[in-house]
């Protein structure tokens, strides 16, 4: 079972409730899936077991000694990556069209590395996790990864969670496919309503579960009723209201998952959440 | 005059900060966050021009083709494959043309395929000029939608609302920009975050400044970081229930005095830092 805890936007609360599920959890295998700005790590903390460096995208580079300076790659390049006989490696794709038309072979096509994944056991179990080099290429199949050296540490019975990546593109695509339930994470706000329903469309595409939770439902009881009433309409499950609570903020500054503070109604609501989710997934 | 706003992470203010900054700052508001643009919904601009955003992707001519697989070979995205035939996975395509450059018989030619929108309107009494990409949904490619919005741009002042994160979209919106606003929040997330982004800004060399947003109080961890690192401080964003409230209506934060002035004065700070970067 594999269940990917998701939000239209970053900012929602996704990786408390992550955090808070990884540690309640404790046989789960966790995966962040969030490559960009993984933070699951600083609040599980644990040795790393596993580190490799990750191959995740091609640049090109010309070598000047052979290159005739002919312009053939300039014209190619559809990326406006070269500029007078050189290769700007921000805005290279790596798709090797200029490598075609050169006539003098004098464009390389090169492995980068950009980043490492790498496998963490905390005392709350394993969690597959990955560092992006800021700006790199390529985050969906990075993800891909991340889940591939996850199921190492487990069996097609054990439980994944995955912390998954926000937005709606090729790496949230890449953290959806395959898994069978998809929280969804949604603020009351009109434009959390907005990123709501374009990742919900994500979610069915790919024929996933969803279950959804608001989060500070109580900001704007409004729009909460708006999300209730449309989640209601689509036949789909509203699992978790969690109010509106500083003790995250506590939790957070304290790297602490919020389940653990006793007085946080934030913490209980996410707790009692996790019972009911875990009775539906089996 | 292209200004940049960026944070290690979605959901820290980045929206909030470009939308109503570029309002006092009387710019050209650029939504390039394309998986999720949400600065319309604030600023509710009149919608003038909507376009379609497309990019060519090859059809295979199967009387000329000679089965080589040159083309296959060549594609770096696996966006084809033989069996029998050549076969395209569009999705997978980036639209580069290295397989029609390389068919040796001339056998590919190309299709323009819609992976999104651009919508350009005005927002206010002054027309104040505002853009915003959409990536059509399960399609995986922003970049030329991104590229496509800031080749609209001239030299006018432009505030550019980027991806989250610190992706190779996130990228694309940084690419010449003269400037960025990085923001953050007051937390340990927040302070992990930041430095992936200033990791990102600084190896692309542009010069940069930090609004923290959701500030408590003024002793954060992150705002005494910046300050042990001489980092440039533009502004706090308070912490308070009236701007979670403004903000969950879609309503811009501007429309109050109070927070007008706060805006202001970051517009201020971003114009002395770039007027001092240039003089560099
Ligand atoms: S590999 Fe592609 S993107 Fe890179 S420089 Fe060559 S043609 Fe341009
Ligand atoms: S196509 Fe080859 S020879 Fe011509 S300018 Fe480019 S690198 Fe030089
Ligand atoms: S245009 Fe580029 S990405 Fe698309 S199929 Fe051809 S080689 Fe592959
Ligand atoms: S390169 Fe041209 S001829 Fe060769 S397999 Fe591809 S389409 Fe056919």
């Amino acid at each position: 079972m594999q269940l990917v805890i998701i939000s239209g936007k970053g900012g929602t609360g996704k990786t408390t409730i992550a955090a808070s599920f990884a540690y309640l959890s404790q046989d789960s295998i966790k995966c962040d899936c969030d490559v960009d700005a993984s933070n699951l790590h600083i609040v599980l903390g644990g040795e790393d077991i596993e580190r490799e460096p990750y191959i995740g995208a091609k640049a090109a580079s010309i070598m000047p000694d052979k290159c005739i300076q002919c312009g053939a790659c300039e014209r190619m390049c559809r990326y406006d990556a070269i500029h007078d006989f050189k290769i700007n490696p921000l805005k290279c794709e790596g798709c090797a069209a200029c490598t075609v038309v050169c006539p003098a072979n004098a464009i390389e096509l090169k492995d980068e590395v950009t980043g490492d994944t790498l496998v963490t056991q905390t005392t709350r179990g394993i969690l597959s996790r990955a560092h992006m080099i800021p700006g790199a290429e390529g985050s969906g199949k990075l993800v891909t990864d991340v889940r591939k050296k996850a199921k190492k540490y487990g069996t097609d019975e054990d439980l994944y969670l995955l912390d998954g990546t926000p937005g709606v593109g090729c790496a949230v695509m890449a953290s959806i496919t395959g898994c069978q339930g998809a929280l969804i994470v949604v603020e009351p706000t009109q434009s959390g309503l907005s990123d709501f329903k374009r990742v919900l469309s994500v979610v069915h595409h790919f024929k996933v579960h969803p279950y959804i939770c608001i989060n500070k439902y109580d900001i704007n009881e409004r729009i909460t009723k708006e999300i209730e009433a449309f989640c209601q309409e689509a036949s789909i499950e509203v699992i978790g209201k969690i109010p509106f609570d500083t003790w995250v903020d506590t939790s957070i500054n304290g790297l602490k998952p919020i389940v653990l503070y006793e007085e946080s109604a934030a913490g209980h609501a996410i707790r009692d959440m996790w019972h009911d989710l875990q009775h539906k997934i089996g | 005059m292209k200004i940049a706003v960026i944070s290690g992470k979605g959901g820290t203010g980045k929206t909030t900060v470009a939308t109503n900054l570029a309002t006092v700052m009387k710019a050209t508001y650029v939504d390039c966050d394309v998986e999720e643009p949400n600065g319309f919904i604030f600023l509710k601009p009149d919608i003038k021009e909507s376009l379609d955003v497309t990019i060519p992707v090859p059809t295979i001519d199967t009387d000329k083709c000679n089965h080589c697989k040159a083309c296959v070979d060549i594609c770096q995205f696996n966006a084809l494959i033989h069996v029998d035939k050549v076969m395209v996975f569009e999705k997978l395509c980036h639209g580069c043309g290295a397989c029609q450059a390389v068919c040796p018989t001339l056998a590919i030619t190309e299709e323009e395929r819609p992976i999104g929108r651009i919508q350009i309107g005005t927002y206010g009494e002054e027309g104040m000029a505002c853009l915003s990409g959409t990536l059509n949904l399960t399609e995986p490619m922003a970049g030329p939608i991104i590229s496509q919005l800031k080749g609209r741009l001239g030299q006018e002042t432009s505030l550019i609302d980027c991806s989250p994160g610190t992706s190779c979209n996130v990228v694309k919106g940084l690419l010449d920009a003269t400037y960025a606003i990085l923001v953050t929040e007051p937390t340990a997330f927040g302070l992990h975050d930041l430095l992936l982004a200033i990791d990102l800004v600084e190896q692309m060399s542009i010069p940069f400044g930090i609004v923290i947003n959701r500030v408590h109080e003024s002793h954060n961890q992150v705002s005494l970081y910046c300050k042990s690192k001489g980092y440039t401080l533009l502004g706090e964003i308070p912490y308070d229930r009236q701007i979670a409230t403004l903000y969950s209506n879609g309503e811009l934060l501007v429309r109050q005095s109070q927070y007008k002035a706060m805006f202001h004065e970051i517009a201020d700070g971003v114009k002395e830092a770039m007027a001092c970067s240039s003089s560099l």
